[in-house]
């Protein structure tokens, strides 16, 4: 990949100054990020000390394995993401390319699982709503709790669905040779918004699914 | 140019190894009943670690100049505030006797 000189814009004094602005930009959208799912996280502390047994009873209705192994998958695809920007901040563009391809497969991976698990809630009757049934007296409780379960894996899957769109623009991008030694920022940008994604699902994963399965 | 700091792929994949030993750590814990709400602090604790390393490395906040820490630190202080602040009202509740409003 040749290394053309940055072209930085003319509010900038150089690429340094443009690349740093960039930088902390997006470190402010993700600061938005974690005030708008630090809502959903401060609603699900509420009812969740409110209703500890219908917690730690639905938590338990949760796919542990299929939540563990997303986990997995998640890091895994964090991994990829790390390499990929090493690869652009080293100006090799098929490593690019491929890391980025892998990372956009772990990600649809995630939510190919996560899609099986919202099928078999549907069938056990475990979404909230007029069909939603369950056994017990702590059912409108349990109820709560897969209203925040839904509400919060929806959300994460979306901006997984975005981080997608992303990666798959970043790849076109790769291929036409516009990022070099010297300007590669979308790739590390959007490597950031993927390694929050990540860091969303770190916290859901313990609140979500981790809840009661001491007490079983 | 960039003033970019590249970290080697050895130390990544020792983070990511990190991360999926965490993993498995905090899903198999969850299994021991460790008394109260220390499986809940424990699970919280090691997804905090992870957070961190992610953040840290992945995300090349510990390469990053001073400005780009205060502004990663205030997005994460700013949602300590929201559930401390917060959970004071619920949590503590039951602290007191009072026949007030019961």
């Amino acid at each position: 990949m040749s290394d053309f000189p940055a072209i930085h814009a003319h509010q900038f004094d150089d690429a340094a100054q443009q690349h740093e602005a960039s930088w902390l930009g997006m470190w402010v959208f993700l600061a938005t990020e974690v005030m708008f799912f630090g809502g959903m996280f401060l609603g699900y502390l509420l009812y969740r000390t409110t209703y500890p047994q219908a917690f730690a009873s639905a938590s338990n209705h949760l796919d542990l394995w299929l939540g563990t192994i997303n986990t997995a998958v998640l890091i895994c695809s964090s991994f990829t993401m790390a390499l990929a920007v090493r690869a652009a901040q080293i100006g090799q563009k098929r490593p690019i390319i491929i890391f980025l391809v892998l990372t956009i497969v772990l990600g649809a991976v995630f939510l190919g699982i996560k899609f099986t698990e919202y099928h078999v809630k549907f069938e056990e009757h475990l979404v909230p709503g007029s069909a939603f049934a369950y056994d017990g007296p702590l059912g409108s409780s349990a109820e709560i709790f897969f209203s925040f379960y839904f509400a919060m894996t929806g959300m994460h899957a979306l901006h997984m669905i975005i981080g997608l769109g992303l990666l798959t623009t970043l790849v076109v991008k790769t291929a036409r040779g516009r990022f070099s030694v010297s300007y590669n920022t979308p790739v590390e940008l959007v490597g950031l918004y993927w390694h929050f994604v990540d860091i969303v699902w770190i916290f859901l994963f313990p609140l979500l699914y981790l809840v009661g399965r001491h007490l079983r | 140019m960039n003033p970019q700091h590249v970290i080697s792929i050895r130390f990544y994949a020792t983070i990511f190894g990190a991360l999926l030993v965490l993993t498995l750590s905090t899903a198999g814990a969850a299994f021991i009943d460790l008394g109260g709400n220390l499986n809940t602090i424990v699970a919280l604790a090691i997804a905090t670690v992870k957070a961190l390393l992610v953040i840290l490395f992945f995300m090349h906040v510990r390469y990053s100049s001073r400005l780009t820490w205060v502004f990663v630190g205030a997005g994460f202080f700013w949602i300590l505030i929201l559930l401390t602040l917060t959970m004071t009202d619920p949590l503590t509740r039951d602290w007191l006797e009072t026949t007030i409003g019961r």
